[in-house]
C-alpha cells in the first residue's frame, strides 16, 4: 500500500499533468525515494492510482536504469564506464571496488550498505575518471582514493 | 575575445545568483523584447543570425522555430534539452551550474517568439548541482515577475517546470524526450508529424539545446551581425568546446566558432601529456567519426568537420592517445550504444550487441579474419536511412573510421591473437 506521503507527494504531481499516466515516472521516484526500489506491489500500487496496467507501469518502471526493480543498499556507486573515464582508467577502479567490497557490478554487500552499478558518462569528463555515491560527485579519482571515500557512507 | 555565455560565470564555477545576473544586464532582452519586438521579429532575427543547433545535429535554430503553427489556440511547449549524455561531453554542465538564468531568459525568450504557454527543463538525473541552481533559478525568476501571468506587465504569460530523468541516453533524442515527460519510456516517435506540428501531448513543441537557448539573450540584445563577428567562419558565435583524454590540460572553453583542432588541442588543452602521442579524437562525442592527425588544421565548425568526414557534435573532443587500443576504445562506445539502444527498432537492437561481441572477441584473440569484413557490413546496414532514429547510425561513426584509420590495429589483433596494448582495460 502507498503510504499518506506517497499518495499525496503524487496528487501534487496529478496536478501538473494533464493525463493521469504522465505523472508515471515522477511516481516510481517518490515511491523509490521513500523505499530506495519498486517492488511488485508498488507497481500496482502506482497502476491503480494513475488507472494504468501493471504491464504498462512495469514497462516504464524496467526502461529506465535510475529506477530499481530490485532491493538496493543504503547507498548506490555509479561508477562511470563511458569513453573518456575509459582512457584515463576506470577499469582500475573497478578492480579495486570489488576488491573493498566483495561484490559485483548489480550486487548489494552483505550490509545492504552499498549497490554497485555501472553508468554511463556522468558528463565530468575533464575530470575522469569519475563515479557519484547518492548525489556526491567524485573526480580525478585514483584507486587509492577509494577506500577513504566510502568511509564516509554508513 | 569575446566570451558572451560564460563570461560572468564565477572562476570557482559557483551560479550566477538572480541578482548578480540582473547586474551584468541580465533580462534586459526580455524587457527589450516585451516591450518593443512581435514575436515574429524574435523568430526573424534568431534566423537572421543563423544560430545553428548545439545539441549535436546542427540545425537551423529559427527555421526549426518557424514549423511552429501560429495563432492556434491551446497549449504550446518549449523545452530546454539539458539531457547532456553524449559520451565525452560535458560543456552544458558548465552553463547549467554556472547561469542558469541566462538559459531561463533564453527559454522565456524562445517561449515568446513560438508563443508557449509552459516550458521545461528536461535535466538528466547525474547533474545534482544544476538540478538545485535551476530550482533556485526559477523560483527566484517567478518572485521577480519573469515567469508566471503577465510576464513583466506585458500580455504574455508563461509557466516552467524543471523535470529530471531517471537515466537512459535515449531520452536525448527529441521525440524520445516527448515520449519520457509524457511519463513513457523513452522510444523514439515516427517522423512526421514533427513535434514542431504535434509533439508533447500532441501539442506544438519546441525542443532546443541549453547552449542554444543561451544564446538567445545576446542575439536579442546584440544582433545578427554582432552575432556572425564573434565567429571565424560562416556559423556563427562562439562555441562550447572541450577536450578529455590523455592532454596536459583537459576543460571546456568558450572560443570562436571555427578555431582549428590544432588550436585546441595545443593551446587550450596543453597538448598530449609527456610520453604519449595523439592518434586521434572524436571531435564531438561518442557518435562521430574519427579525425587523425592528419585533420588538425580542419576548422571546428559544422562545415569544415562535415568536409573532414566526421561532425561538430557537441563540440566536445575525446583524445585517443598511442597507449590506448583502438580496438578497446571502440568496444567502449559499441558498448554504451548496444546498452543504450531502446530496442524499439531491429538493427539497431541486434546489430549493436553483435557489433560489440566482434570487436570484445578481437580484444580477446578469438577474432577471424572475416570479422572485418563483418563489422563492415553493419557499419553499412546500421547506417543513415536504415534504422528508426540516429542511435544506431551515429554508433557506426567512430566503428567505420577506426576501420579506415587503425585498420592495422584491428589487423594485429587478429593475427596475432591478443590485444597488442599492454594495459588491456575492459
Amino acid at each position: 500500500m502507498l503510504s499518506a506521503i506517497e499518495i499525496e507527494k503524487i496528487s501534487h504531481e496529478l496536478r501538473h499533468v494533464p493525463v493521469k499516466k504522465a505523472a508515471c515516472i515522477e511516481a516510481l521516484k517518490i515511491v523509490q525515494q521513500e523505499r530506495r526500489w519498486i517492488s511488485d506491489e508498488s507497481v500496482a500500487d502506482i497502476a491503480a492510482m494513475l488507472e494504468m496496467s501493471t504491464a504498462e507501469v512495469d514497462s516504464v518502471a524496467t526502461f529506465y536504469n535510475l529506477i530499481f526493480r530490485q532491493p538496493v543498499g543504503r547507498h548506490i556507486i555509479l561508477l562511470c564506464d563511458s569513453i573518456s573515464c575509459y582512457v584515463m582508467g576506470y577499469t582500475v577502479l573497478r578492480q579495486r571496488l570489488h576488491e573493498i567490497l566483495l561484490i559485483g557490478y548489480g550486487q548489494t554487500t552483505a550490509d545492504e550498505r552499498f549497490t554497485l552499478l555501472p553508468n554511463a558518462c556522468l558528463g565530468t569528463c575533464d575530470h575522469a575518471p569519475a563515479l557519484m555515491i547518492d548525489d556526491d560527485l567524485y573526480r580525478d579519482l585514483q584507486p587509492a582514493d577509494l577506500e577513504q571515500i566510502l568511509e564516509k557512507y554508513h | 575575445m569575446e566570451r558572451p555565455l560564460t563570461q560572468h560565470i564565477p572562476d570557482n564555477g559557483a551560479a550566477l545568483h538572480l541578482r548578480e545576473y540582473e547586474a551584468v544586464g541580465g533580462y534586459s532582452a526580455l524587457r527589450k523584447a516585451l516591450r518593443d519586438m512581435e514575436p515574429a521579429q524574435v523568430s526573424t532575427l534568431v534566423k537572421e543570425a543563423n544560430l545553428k543547433g548545439r545539441g549535436g545535429a546542427g540545425f537551423a535554430t529559427g527555421m526549426k522555430w518557424s514549423f511552429v503553427p501560429m495563432n492556434v489556440p491551446g497549449p504550446k511547449y518549449l523545452i530546454a534539452n539539458a539531457d547532456e549524455m553524449e559520451p565525452g561531453t560535458f560543456k552544458d554542465r558548465w552553463l547549467l551550474e554556472g547561469n542558469p538564468h541566462q538559459l531561463l531568459e533564453g527559454m522565456i525568450l524562445a517561449s515568446y517568439a513560438i508563443q508557449a504557454t509552459d516550458a521545461f527543463v528536461f535535466l538528466r538525473w547525474a547533474y545534482k548541482d544544476a538540478a538545485r541552481e535551476m530550482r533556485q533559478a526559477i523560483a527566484d525568476a517567478y518572485t521577480a515577475g519573469y515567469l508566471g501571468k503577465n510576464i513583466l506587465g506585458s500580455d504574455f504569460s508563461l509557466e516552467m517546470q524543471l523535470h529530471t530523468g531517471v537515466g537512459r541516453y535515449m531520452c536525448g533524442e527529441e521525440t524520445a524526450l516527448l515520449n519520457s515527460l509524457e511519463g513513457k519510456r523513452a522510444t523514439p516517435r515516427a517522423k512526421p508529424p514533427f513535434p514542431q506540428v504535434s509533439g508533447l501531448f500532441g501539442k506544438p513543441t519546441i525542443v532546443n539545446n541549453v547552449e542554444t537557448l543561451s544564446w538567445i539573450s545576446h542575439i536579442v540584445n546584440n544582433g545578427e551581425a554582432w552575432f556572425k563577428s564573434l565567429s571565424h567562419t560562416a556559423d556563427g558565435g562562439t562555441k562550447i568546446y572541450g577536450v578529455s583524454g590523455r592532454v596536459n590540460k583537459p576543460g571546456a572553453w568558450e572560443l570562436p566558432m571555427g578555431i582549428t583542432m590544432r588550436e585546441l588541442l595545443e593551446e587550450h588543452a596543453g597538448g598530449m601529456r609527456n610520453g604519449y602521442r595523439f592518434r586521434g579524437a572524436l571531435p564531438g562525442g561518442a557518435s562521430t567519426d574519427f579525425l587523425t592527425d592528419a585533420h588538425l588544421d580542419v576548422k571546428m565548425d559544422f562545415a569544415g568537420v562535415a568536409a573532414a568526414g566526421s561532425r561538430l557534435g557537441t563540440g566536445t573532443m575525446v583524445v585517443l592517445d598511442d597507449h590506448t587500443c583502438p580496438v578497446g576504445f571502440v568496444h567502449n562506445l559499441e558498448h554504451f550504444f548496444a546498452q543504450e539502444s531502446c530496442g524499439f527498432c531491429t538493427p539497431c537492437r541486434e546489430g549493436l550487441p553483435w557489433t560489440e561481441k566482434i570487436l570484445w572477441s578481437l580484444e580477446n584473440g578469438t577474432g577471424e579474419p572475416s570479422d572485418l569484413e563483418l563489422l563492415e557490413r553493419h557499419a553499412r546496414l546500421l547506417g543513415p536511412g536504415n534504422t528508426f532514429c540516429a542511435l544506431a547510425p551515429g554508433a557506426m561513426e567512430p566503428l567505420q573510421s577506426a576501420l579506415k584509420y587503425f585498420r592495422e590495429d584491428f589487423e594485429q589483433h587478429i593475427k596475432e591473437k591478443k590485444c597488442p596494448y599492454a594495459h588491456h582495460q575492459h
